[in-house]
């Protein structure tokens, strides 16, 4: 298995006639993701560069491919409305890669669509090594395997998981979850897939300053998940309060966002917290059970 | 985007929060001439985005044409003194001249967003103007929440509630609903990041007022009201953020430090990483910068060169992971930045792994550059040289 993305998954783009979406279509096909057609309203009826068929409406797409997970590459104005054409046409998985999306769109989005789990929005995607990449991530630098990874960023994510894949440790899942103040899915959301997930038998948190969505992840791992052997790292240590470094949310106000504080309730949780992306292999390899790897 | 005092406030009379009466002028003159034809008890405020105005004295009283002439001088004269976050201070363009209230009581309200629970909170107290995070510190019980679900929105009896379980003097509950309800509206209707009333006035005369008004915007949400964009050129700009701006770059994708270090990468998690790399080797870093993804020739010469003129560094660190971003391309920019740029030149460190890696290498090193392998590595390299360099 894996969370929440198999070879089997039907994946849908919106704005699959974009340059972006085109694009990144043309890549998730040739990492072998199973996409069975795209949304332009007003397109509907052509087919892409890929052999694709487009449709006018989500509801079409449905209709026509059965379609469950859909990734959204269109401009920031229109991308809650997507997400909620997208939730009203029965899609259950929803990435969301636009950047710059008003925060209170998505307020307004994940209060009201019940049933679908949203990934981002600004968000490199997810991937499921060997399986299927949904959204723009670098597949070759992956790996399958056995270790989880949830991460804020998306550049970071490569970096960690090149040294993993360097060191041997495959990856079952890597969800790059985005770097917003507001997304669809936090490290807890994750975290509970990963608990039921048989193939992952370790996690990398990959956070950053800002919000309190790693000290949630570590109050949820020492309640429900203590035996899992769990990695953490945090990006951004040395910014300054007050300014937001790139991401909207990497910022610390007042006590709040702050890296120690999310460091000391890694280290409450058991959670080893690596000084740098480099000492994260050596650091899971002391957690894992012997014999265990990938 | 932050707004002063008396543009929140234009938000709130827009969204029905009672406001004191009041004159937004931007010199002495003015502002004696408005006191003048308006006889009275009249506050003069400083608008500025820094708190501790009071402190500073830059919130005074006048009752005449003449005194209202004295304290605007006295307050327009000198900028706002600096604090930790804003080391230059402000300078002060305008003053707010308002109604001054018989106040009784000064209590708190402000919606925030709340990333945890993905929800807008409500947050009331009683202990009004004074910073709500000492009030968080030394009275959190006395902070009443309301986290509401959006797709029903806001109604009064949240108001209400809130009245009650923040203990609430009896004579805010008729008005705290009306005020919320305001303030929610306008929380969605201008994509705020934050709105907060503090103090909210509870008259001697049985009126509940907005004494002051901070509003927080989000920028991503500003498109859907085109006339606020007026606004924010009023507001002093960022230094970091115009020069980002001039580069190209996105507001957020550059920040200036004191090190010596200047730093670049594609993607923010990974330009954050790169600083924290280059304080783990014993360095300081010059910068925060974020390259952006798929960077081109032009835009690493931008980067380049804002770095070189406007910073410190005497070493530069490049720090580039190939995902969707193209190694030969970055390397395609290096070179051309290096060959066409007018700037100061420092000891380049160049770290290049990822998609089409080796073809990027050998751009560089037919250029006679030989990059690193790791981060680890680079940022070790970058600081020993800055070291022999200062």
């Amino acid at each position: 298995m894996s969370i929440f993305l198999d070879k089997n998954s039907k994946v849908l783009v919106q704005g699959i006639t974009g340059s972006e979406g085109s694009y990144h279509t043309g890549r998730m096909l040739a990492y072998g993701t199973n996409i069975v057609g795209g949304v332009t309203p007003g397109k509907g009826g052509q087919k892409t560069e890929h052999g694709l068929p487009v449709f006018d409406t989500v509801h079409d797409a449905v209709a026509a491919t059965g379609a469950t997970h859909t990734c959204i590459f269109v401009p920031p104005p229109f991308a809650a409305d997507a997400l909620f054409e997208a939730h009203d046409a029965g899609i259950t998985f929803a990435v969301c890669i636009t950047e710059g999306v008003p925060v209170h769109d998505v307020l307004k989005v994940v209060g009201a669509t019940p049933g679908m789990r949203i990934i981002g929005p600004n968000c490199p995607g997810l991937i499921s090594p060997g399986k299927s990449s949904v959204g723009i991530m670098p597949g070759h630098v992956f790996k399958e395997g056995n270790v989880g990874l949830i991460s804020r960023s998306g550049t970071l994510t490569y970096e960690v998981v090149d040294l993993l894949t360097r060191a041997g440790f495959g990856q079952s899942t890597c969800v790059g979850i985005g770097g917003d103040p507001i997304i669809g899915s936090t490290f807890v959301d994750c975290l509970r897939e990963f608990k039921n997930d048989g193939q992952t038998e370790a996690i990398v948190v990959c956070g950053e300053i800002g919000g309190s969505d790693e000290e949630d992840a570590a109050a949820f791992i020492k309640a429900h998940m203590p035996q899992m052997p769990i990695v953490a790292f945090i990006g951004g240590r040395n910014a300054p309060p007050g300014k937001s470094l790139g991401h909207a949310g990497a910022i610390i106000s007042g006590k709040f966002g702050t890296p120690q504080s999310k460091i000391d309730a890694f280290q409450a949780a058991g959670v080893p917290v690596a000084d740098r992306p480099s000492q994260i292999p050596s650091l899971l390899a002391q957690r894992m059970p012997a014999g265990v790897s990938s | 985007m932050n707004l002063m005092e008396y543009q929140g406030k234009e938000l709130f009379r827009r969204a029905g929060i009672p406001i004191p009466r009041s004159q937004h002028v931007t010199n002495p003159e003015d502002a004696a001439a408005f006191v003048e034809r308006n006889h009275g008890d009249w506050v003069v405020k400083a608008q500025v985005l820094m708190g501790g105005r009071g402190k500073a004295g830059k919130i005074k009283f006048a009752k005449t044409g003449e005194e209202a002439r004295a304290v605007a001088r006295e307050i327009m004269e000198t900028p706002m003194p600096p604090n930790r976050q804003n080391p230059k201070g402000e300078p002060i363009n305008s003053l707010l001249i308002e109604e001054k209230l018989p106040i009784k009581l000064e209590a708190y309200c402000a919606i925030a967003i709340d990333r945890s629970t993905k929800k807008p909170v409500i947050m009331v107290s009683k202990f009004g103007g004074m910073d709500i995070e000492e009030v968080a510190d030394e009275h959190p019980e006395s902070i009443a929440k309301a986290f509401v679900d959006t797709s029903g929105g806001y109604w009064p009896y949240i108001g209400r509630e809130l009245a009650f379980k923040a203990d609430l003097d009896p004579g805010y509950r008729k008005g705290l609903p009306g005020i919320v309800a305001g303030l929610y509206d306008l929380f969605f209707r201008y994509g705020a990041k934050l709105v907060e009333i503090n103090p909210l006035a509870l008259t001697e005369d049985g009126r509940v007022i907005a004494s002051d008004a901070k509003v927080e915007l989000d920028d991503d949400a500003l498109y859907k009201n085109p006339e606020l964009k007026q606004w924010q050129t009023a507001l002093p700009l960022d230094e970091d953020e115009t020069l980002a701006t001039q580069a190209g770059l996105g507001i957020r994708n550059f920040r200036r430090f004191d090190g010596n270090v200047g730093t670049m990468a594609n993607g923010a998690g990974l330009a954050m990483g790169t600083m924290d790399a280059v304080k783990n080797a014993g360095g300081s870093f010059a910068n925060f910068l974020d390259v952006g993804g798929g960077a081109n020739a032009e835009r690493v010469r931008n980067c380049y060169e804002l770095v070189m003129n406007h910073t410190a560094a005497s070493v530069f660190f490049i720090n580039i992971f190939g995902g969707i971003t193209r190694c030969d391309e970055v390397a395609k920019g290096i070179v051309e930045a290096l060959n066409t740029t007018k700037s100061r030149k420092v000891p380049l460190v160049i770290r290049l792994t990822g998609t089409n890696e080796d073809q990027g290498r050998r751009i560089l090193a037919d250029a006679g550059m030989t990059p690193v392998q790791t981060m680890d590595e680079g940022a070790a390299e970058a600081v020993k040289l800055a070291g022999a360099k200062a």
